[in-house]
């Protein structure tokens, strides 16, 4: 099988944030970047997929300004054949229609059997990028994916549903799924692939040859830090006098305990 | 274009809480733009779910039936309601943002040229739309610029479920033209996981960890908390995901939803995943030792700290509390 995993670079989880002085975005210059979490998960399920079959190819792919190169390689040590990075400096002009139509237009000259994507990104969030592939590239999807079984006909899939359920879905290949965290345990990437990542195909396409700016149509206007909904109240001093507050607190103000 | 539609979803046959949250979304966009609130709702039986919804404030309820339609299956959902549309030319077109809806109304709002405004938490003239941005670390204002449905999916928990009014509306039947052959995925029943043993919905303390524990062999600290509180020991997804605690454990949209007495959550950051299953709880502790860390916005009370000293020195606290 010939899979493409889409992968997303997004500021670490720890990172801590500043509104820029445009008011739409992050200060990006003081932060650092990771994979994000569930695109791990998509590549871990790929690469399994790959070894169990004895056979195949690994494509990640990934939009963003050149500091997705690092990204990039991460997954080319942990095991991907080969990349393809489409270079865009516009990502935070695009919704996640305009992410997906570049992403699709990077996809369909390969015509993978397989396309994976995580089921949502740590930063936007909007949870959209894989199913809307899917529309664009005209193959069936489906998303919240914790385990994939190639079959004669195609795959068979545990799809996570709320509240602890799940489900299974076979659908025929060519096919995208969107990976759910926890199906797999992720790999660490080896010195071993390191070494090799810095040898594999890194094709760069600029954006603009994959179609032109839209303008989007979910407008994000502007950022703020978010409202609270309840009064907290922060108890202070070291840990001992803390613990002995909050049990306080908890005793007679609360009356929880 | 004119007109609200919220689009309901079913659970053991009725309409769903989250349904009714998203139909008060529906209500407040309706008193934001003057355009009139109307439900439809979607299946293969759908004649129980539209005499609930006739009943409440809505200007008509319309039943989108096909037999193709159940089980649910994206092919099937987005080809009836992308003909419901054409139809309709809806102003708007707002959805509870659950797994299902995850699943098929981002390829709808493609379909129909559009993008769709996911996970909203509250609505406010223009209208805007606000969303929650790393994982509820910021908050972004979304508007459609117009020229097309506006897709909206509303956040669990962000509208009061109550706030629906009552009335009297006409009920018309939709029946969209669908080929067995156009569904191209075929689902299983439903089935749950491992047998569940930890019923935390019915626990009155909660002690819950997250990544803050950063090791497997950390986590007697917390058992050691919980076991002096009497409390059950509950985990954010990524602990269970890293199968540090069964995920029978796990609190959040794809685990338990919880409302005890007392939540005290222990280096977890308040991902909005975590938050929909726990912020019911009546009192909610926080232990974080980020300042900014999401949790704190649910919190009642907070702690700043290195959770490894922390958390020892509560364990003492208690267990002299109760002597």
């Amino acid at each position: 099988m010939k899979i493409i995993v889409a992968i997303k670079q997004v500021p670490e989880r720890d990172a801590q944030v500043r509104i820029d002085s445009s008011g739409k975005w992050i200060e990006e210059s003081d932060i650092q970047y990771a994979m994000n979490e569930s695109d791990a998960y998509a590549l871990e399920e790929a690469l399994q997929l790959k070894e169990k079959s004895g056979g195949g190819e690994v494509i990640v792919l990934s939009a963003g300004p050149e500091r997705v190169g690092t990204t990039i390689r991460e997954a080319l040590a942990k095991g991907a054949d080969r990349a393809i990075h489409v270079d865009a400096n516009d990502l935070s002009q695009r919704d996640a229609l305009g992410v997906a139509r570049l992403l699709a237009e990077a996809i369909k000259p390969e015509s993978p059997d397989l396309v994976l994507t995580g089921l949502q990104s740590d930063d936007l969030g909007y949870g959209q990028t894989g199913v809307i592939l899917a529309e664009l590239l005209g193959v069936p999807h489906a998303s919240l994916i914790l385990t994939v079984e190639k079959t004669d006909g195609g795959l068979k899939v545990k799809r996570e549903l709320e509240a602890g359920w799940f489900q299974e879905i076979e659908l025929p290949l060519p096919a995208v799924l969107t990976i759910q965290s926890g199906g797999n345990k992720l790999r660490y990437a080896t010195l071993m692939g390191i070494k090799k990542a810095k040898t594999k195909e890194m094709r760069v396409l600029p954006s603009a040859d994959l179609g032109g700016l839209t303008p989007p149509l979910a407008v994000l206007e502007s950022i703020s830090m978010p409202q609270k909904q309840k009064s907290t109240q922060m108890i202070d001093g070291d840990a001992k006098q803390a613990a002995a507050t909050l049990v306080e607190k908890l005793k007679f103000e609360a009356r929880v305990l | 274009m004119s007109g609200i539609w919220v689009v309901l979803e079913e659970r053991d046959g009725r309409v769903s809480r989250a349904s009714w949250e998203a139909l008060a979304a529906g209500q407040k966009l309706s008193e934001t733009t003057g355009q009139p609130l109307q439900a439809a709702v979607i299946g293969a039986s759908t004649e129980a779910l539209a005499a609930e919804a006739k009943s409440k404030a809505v200007t008509r309820v319309a039943r989108i039936e096909h037999p193709l339609l159940a089980p649910y299956t994206p092919d099937g959902y987005i080809l009836a309601l992308q003909q419901f549309i054409e139809q309709e030319k809806p102003e708007y077109l707002v959805f509870p943002h659950t797994y299902q809806v995850r699943d098929f109304a981002p390829a709808l709002a493609a379909r129909m040229g559009q993008v769709l405004i996911s996970d909203v938490v509250s609505i406010s003239d223009g209208p805007t739309f606000t969303r929650q941005l790393l994982q509820g670390r910021l908050a972004g204002a979304y508007r459609h610029p117009g020229g097309g449905t506006c897709f909206v999916s509303v956040q669990a928990g962000a509208f009061r479920a109550g706030e629906t009014g009552s009335g009297t509306a006409e009920v018309t039947t939709f029946t969209p033209t669908i080929d067995a052959a156009q569904i191209r995925t075929k689902p299983s029943e439903p089935f749950r996981g491992s047998a569940q043993t930890v019923d935390l919905a019915s626990a009155p303390l909660i002690v819950s960890v997250g990544r803050g524990i950063k090791e497997a062999d950390n986590l007697p600290l917390v058992q050691e908390l919980a076991d002096a509180l009497g409390a059950e020991l509950a985990a954010s997804r990524p602990i269970c995901d890293s199968g540090w605690l069964p995920m029978e454990r796990q609190v959040g949209s794809s685990g338990q939803t919880v409302a005890p007495k007392l939540y005290l959550a222990v280096g977890i950051s308040g991902a909005i995943q975590h938050l929909v299953g726990m912020k019911g709880s009546q009192c909610i502790v926080a232990i974080n030792k980020d300042p900014e860390a999401p949790i704190f916005e649910v919190a009642d009370y907070g702690i700043v700290g290195d959770l490894f000293e922390v958390v020892p020195a509560l364990t003492e606290a208690v267990k002299h509390a109760k002597t």
